[in-house]
């Protein structure tokens, strides 16, 4: 065995991504009640900001359809009927401002959640790059592990978000809700909701799958956490 | 042939305002095929001396040539590769991944190495009823003793057929008998395949299978003890050792 190896030295190649995949997969389905407290924090801030999109289309198109039954019961809720009005423009910047706040707190969660599974495996980072994995292998094990859960989390969010707010909007106007929702616009703010969920857990995996990469081999060998 | 050659070998620590010297200049040789156990007490650079050997550390000052390859000169591509191939991990704790079974464990460095599923699947499966753990491979490694782990890491370290095995106190963490049965598993994997072993421990036990013995005392060997002279030494070593 050993006799038979020549002296050269040979580079090390990146492994398949599929592999990568296998494995980080494998590490979120095991780690499971972690994996869903990250995900808990994604599904709360993408479910908000679907109500708050959402709300805002339904409530568009039922002021549009000009229904005095529906103005009524909007006017009655304290909400301007006429979309220009200085009320509706500062209830709408108010909007923004929680979404992105909530947006933010969600990409913190994500990268924090993401730090300490680093740091309880770095004996495991240690003893994989031991095995002669690179840099690059570490940091994509790391980002499809974030991309999984983050992309777990903003469906979920996306759905629980549509379907709350489309109950509490059906209690105050009922069936009229269903007749006059813009559908395209609320697919439109689903599909957004997905694809900001989904870069900002890649995001917040950016940082701790570097930090994970860096580690050194000598790490494995460490004792204490 | 010198497996492994260290070259006046320093390392200094730069730790704020002093420098603590972990190695003063180590020269040692690493013949293909031996068994060679480096001991010494803690702080005394034993570690560091290791991790040098294995490729895990590049000294501050000399040399260390791994099968004639001076270790400062690769880039990190090359020392994967060194790592990957040239060289088997034993680790004290036995890290293994926690969220694979034991042949995929075993696998994993296969998988580096670039073999397919299947070859890599046989080869696993032939390596860990070497060590005696054919029932028990799809076991995790909560699943297992501490001894059953430590065979598993074994049968790791030789996935890629290295040159070197490192073991890093490898009986550390288990008890008498167990610690025995991993110390005779290397030796019969040893000269089965004639791979290198090179141990550091505290481990007296380890001494009676080795072919030498190092010890470091105070970033310095302090002396090399041959197999033949150990017999005689060993009613005496404890004196020597610590």
């Amino acid at each position: 065995m050993a006799e038979q190896q020549d002296t050269r030295i040979g580079t090390q190649v990146n492994l398949p991504l599929s592999k990568a995949v296998e494995i980080s997969f494998n590490s979120v389905k095991i780690r499971f009640g972690r994996s869903l407290i990250t995900v808990s924090g994604i599904v709360l801030a993408i479910a908000f900001l679907m109500s708050i999109w959402v709300n805002t289309d339904i409530i568009n198109g039922i002021k549009l359809a000009g229904d005095p039954k529906l103005d009524l019961i909007l006017q009655q809720k304290g909400i301007d009927t006429d979309p220009d009005s200085a009320a509706s423009m500062q209830e709408a910047s108010k909007n923004t401002w929680l979404v992105v706040l909530s947006l933010l707190v969600c990409l913190v969660g994500i990268t924090n959640a993401m730090l300490m599974s680093v740091t309880e495996r770095f004996r495991e980072i240690g003893t994989m790059k031991c095995m002669g994995a690179l840099d690059g292998f570490i940091i994509k094990l790391f980002l499809l592990e974030s991309s999984f859960m983050g992309t777990a989390g903003t469906i979920i969010g996306t759905l629980i978000g549509l379907a709350l707010t489309l109950l509490l909007t059906m209690a105050s106007f009922g069936m009229a809700t269903f007749t006059h929702t813009p559908w395209p616009s609320v697919l439109e703010s689903s599909i957004l909701a997905i694809v900001i969920g989904s870069v900002l857990s890649l995001l917040g995996g950016i940082i701790p799958a570097y930090r994970a990469a860096k580690m050194e081999p000598v790490d494995a060998m460490r004792l204490e956490v | 042939m010198a497996v492994v050659r260290t070259q006046q070998v320093k390392k200094v620590y730069e730790m704020g305002d002093f420098s603590l010297q972990a190695l003063k200049g180590v020269d040692l040789e690493v013949e293909q095929g031996e068994y060679l156990s480096i001991m010494g007490p803690s702080g005394s650079g034993k570690s560091t001396l290791f991790n040098m050997i294995g490729g895990l550390d590049k000294p501050s000052e000399g040399k260390v040539y791994i099968d004639d390859v001076d270790v400062a000169q690769l880039d990190a591509y090359e020392l994967a590769w060194l790592r990957c191939r040239k060289i088997g991990y034993i680790f004290q704790s036995f890290n293994l991944i926690p969220v694979m079974t034991a042949l995929e464990n075993v696998t994993l460095p296969m998988v580096f190495a670039g073999l397919t599923s299947d070859e890599a699947r046989d080869k696993g499966v032939d390596l860990l009823t070497k060590v005696g753990l054919g029932e028990r491979i799809s076991h995790k490694p909560y699943e297992l003793s501490g001894g059953q782990q430590q065979r598993v890491a074994v049968a790791r370290a030789f996935a890629n057929d290295p040159a070197i095995i490192l073991a890093d106190e490898p009986t550390g963490n288990l008890d008498l008998n167990t610690g025995t049965e991993i110390i005779e598993l290397l030796r019969l994997m040893n000269k089965e395949s004639g791979v290198t072993v090179i141990s550091a421990t505290h481990d007296h036990k380890m001494l009676t299978v080795s072919d030498r013995v190092v010890w470091v005392r105070d970033g310095q060997v302090d002396r090399i003890i041959n197999r033949e002279d150990l017999k005689i030494e060993v009613g005496t070593i404890d004196g020597h050792a610590e």
